[in-house]
């Protein structure tokens, strides 16, 4: 593997563990502040992706597209938080999986109805060919946008959870939610204001990543149980938790496609290698989460 | 009373069991079609399903001079959900034949439900290669192609057009397997390296920095559905476009790539058995007609739906409604005759098409819409079968 190759992956697991980050740390604000499980947060990155697509195509600006989506969907979250979730904060998690998994498909059947199976999204012209960043490394500069948005979006939640009064609220949450009730905090406000906030991260990571992957019914689904291993390896609750994880995975995953393969060509003969080279490589992120599960069970960073 | 009353139920049973048996020509076909129709992969489905629909639209709701009544089940992606949906169509809905599926693993998992009870299937899409060869069956019938025709098709033409170097990729089950094989099997280059990514696998900026190191000339890959619509997506914003010829395989550049990927599909070659712009009156008829119920173009997988319920209706036909009569119907099957929307078509002896395949190219018609059309009339291989089909017992 040459300089300039290593480089290039590393950028790809920092752009795809950044994009996690932004759906796992919703997730995982969610999870450790309201204690509920919520399968319906893929089904909020498809929405927001759709919404992105579809007021793109409207007003002919992908800013535009984008920046409306945000809200959009952020509103819809909190609704849809206010309406349907609010009535399994108190019920056990088998329930809340079972009402937000009935949620993902309804949501899916409801975005095929309206928009049909996929939309078309393309990023702007100007961004749609590979930027030069050193001599003979060429990275397309649509995914160097993701990378910054990325980590901007990880700097303004770092300063929102730990500068903020909104974010000390939201520690006390996740720390101890009954001594957080006692302190006179907002709970039910805050709930929503955390899920909206959630929706609004998939909403961004939805319609950032719509022209790279495809705008279509399900996408949901995969980027979900990635953002649920994120949390374990981070830790329930905790943002830096999410961050950390999400790079992780991010990185084992893009490296563990290329290196894996490799690997197993140079060990075992062709017919084994092409058969179990993809198969482990697609693994390793579980067998992560495996490993952290055995040494810290709760997580690296979990905050009870 | 307990003798009168076991009377009366032997008779009831020997009379239906009497009725079922005495009957030959059947007043109705009953049609159980079983397809993808939900999720990321539901459009292609759809264009089967709805082509079927038109065909026997078309013909006044008969198939061979008898109604029909078409029964759709979703295999929502999955192997259980089509086998189940197999095992009630045959068992519970007693079809008189199935058909529909498009991916080779549900449709394997589901074949013996039918196969077993002598039904017959006609596949509008999946045709692995085992069952061209080895385990080739008396009630298997395929209408599309065979699963490594496309790929072979492109390994003859990158080797003409002289493309020294190669790289493939396909996901990691069955008919990806056999689609590089069937590159393989005709390319006369050298291949750089042969990838396996997960099957539903969206990002492939990894595969993509390993394909830039590599340096190829030309790029064949097997990606379905949406995998398809992100990898071309990501190897234009890679910029690789420029040094490295991507080949496809005919549905990887149909209308619902094109649209998802968008202009930047417009030049790419890929290779088919059937063109929008194939010259005869069954294609021009289909086309238009698909256009004006479905406000769509039809892709490969439609026009294969169409020809699948052409060759109902000539089978029917042929055995003029006694569809019951299972070797008289195998019979009429093998020797179809029919107005095939892509021009010849005959049944080899394992029951898989020999038919011509042609190079086909990304332009946009007169209405400005990404349309993938012959890029020349000449095809790449003409009346061509497989590389199976010597290891089918049937003659």
């Amino acid at each position: 593997m040459t300089w300039i190759l290593f480089l290039e992956q590393s950028l790809n697991g920092l752009q795809f563990g950044l994009m996690l980050f932004l759906l796992a740390s919703g997730l995982t604000l969610v999870f450790g502040i309201m204690d509920m499980i919520n399968l319906a947060h893929g089904a909020l990155y498809m929405v927001g992706a759709f919404l992105a697509a579809w007021l793109t195509q409207l007003t002919q600006s992908f800013m535009l597209g984008i920046l409306l989506a945000i809200p959009l969907t952020a509103i819809f979250g909190m609704v849809m938080e206010s309406t349907l979730l609010r009535t399994l904060y108190a019920r056990d998690h088998m329930s809340q999986v079972l009402a937000t998994f009935a949620l993902i498909l309804i949501i899916n059947e409801a975005v095929r109805m309206i928009w049909g199976t996929d939309m078309p999204l393309a990023a702007p012209a100007a961004l749609s060919g590979p930027v030069e960043l050193l001599p003979g490394l060429f990275y397309p500069s649509y995914r160097l946008l993701i990378i910054g948005v990325g980590l901007v979006l990880a700097g303004l939640l770092y300063l929102l959870v730990t500068r903020t009064r909104v974010g000390a609220w939201v520690r006390a949450g996740a720390s101890n939610r009954e001594m957080a009730m006692a302190m006179g905090i907002h709970i039910q406000r805050l709930f929503t204001l955390v899920f909206g906030l959630g929706a609004a991260l998939c909403a961004v990571a939805g319609a950032l990543l719509g022209p790279l992957l495809a705008v279509q019914v399900g996408m949901g689904e995969s980027v979900l149980i990635l953002a649920f291993v994120v949390i374990v390896i981070g830790g329930i609750g905790s943002i830096w938790g999410a961050f950390v994880g999400s790079l992780l995975v991010g990185f084992v995953d893009t490296f563990g496609r290329t290196l894996m393969p490799a690997l197993f060509r140079e060990i075992f003969p062709p017919q084994v290698a092409s058969a179990a080279g993809p198969a482990v490589a697609s693994i390793l992120v579980y067998l992560l989460m495996a490993v952290v599960l055995f040494i810290r069970p709760q997580g690296l960073f979990a905050k009870r | 009373m307990k003798n009168f009353r076991l009377a009366c139920l032997l008779a009831a049973s020997l009379a239906a069991f009497g009725t079922g048996s005495l009957a030959q020509t059947a007043t109705k076909v009953k049609i159980g079609l079983v397809s993808t129709l939900s999720g990321p992969n539901g459009a292609i489905g759809e264009d089967i399903r709805d082509a079927f629909n038109l065909a026997i639209k078309l013909n006044d709701g008969k198939l061979g001079g008898l109604p029909v009544e078409v029964v759709i089940g979703d295999d929502q992606f999955k192997a259980d959900v089509g086998k189940q949906l197999f095992e009630r169509m045959v068992k519970r809905d007693k079809v008189d034949f199935m058909t529909g599926v498009v991916f080779s693993n549900i449709m394997l998992a589901g074949l013996p439900e039918a196969v077993n009870e002598k039904i017959f299937y006609i596949s509008p899409n999946a045709a692995p290669s085992p069952l061209a060869g080895k385990d080739c069956n008396p009630y298997f019938f395929v209408a599309s192609w065979p699963n490594d025709a496309y790929h072979e098709m492109a390994g003859q033409h990158a080797t003409s057009r002289g493309f020294k170097t190669a790289y493939l990729m396909a996901p990691n089950y069955q008919a990806g397997k056999d689609s590089l094989a069937g590159f393989k099997r005709f390319y006369k280059g050298k291949v750089v390296n042969e990838v396996y990514t997960k099957l539903g696998q969206l990002d492939y900026s990894a595969e993509l920095a390993e394909i830039r190191a590599a340096k190829p000339d030309a790029m064949y890959v097997f990606l379905p559905g949406g995998m398809g619509v992100n990898f071309i997506k990501q190897f234009v914003a890679a910029g690789l476009n420029k040094d490295t010829r991507l080949l496809l395989p005919g549905f990887g550049a149909d209308q619902d790539i094109s649209r998802g990927v968008g202009d930047v599909m417009l030049g790419m070659n890929d290779t088919a058995h059937w063109a929008l712009d194939i010259n005869n009156a069954s294609n021009k008829k289909f086309v238009a007609e698909f256009e004006m119920a479905y406000k769509r173009l039809p892709t490969v997988y439609a026009a294969q739906g169409y020809d699948t319920a052409l060759i109902f209706d000539a089978a029917i036909r042929g055995v003029k409604g006694n569809i019951n009569d299972k070797d008289a119907m195998r019979k009429a099957l093998r020797e179809v005759k029919f107005d095939s929307v892509r021009g010849d078509f005959k049944f080899n002896t394992n029951h898989y098409p020999i038919q011509n395949y042609y190079l086909r190219e990304v332009k946009k018609d007169a209405q400005g819409r990404l349309v993938n059309v012959l890029a020349s009339n000449q095809p790449i291989m003409a009346n061509h079968g497989d590389a199976y089909v010597q290891e089918c017992s049937m003659r």
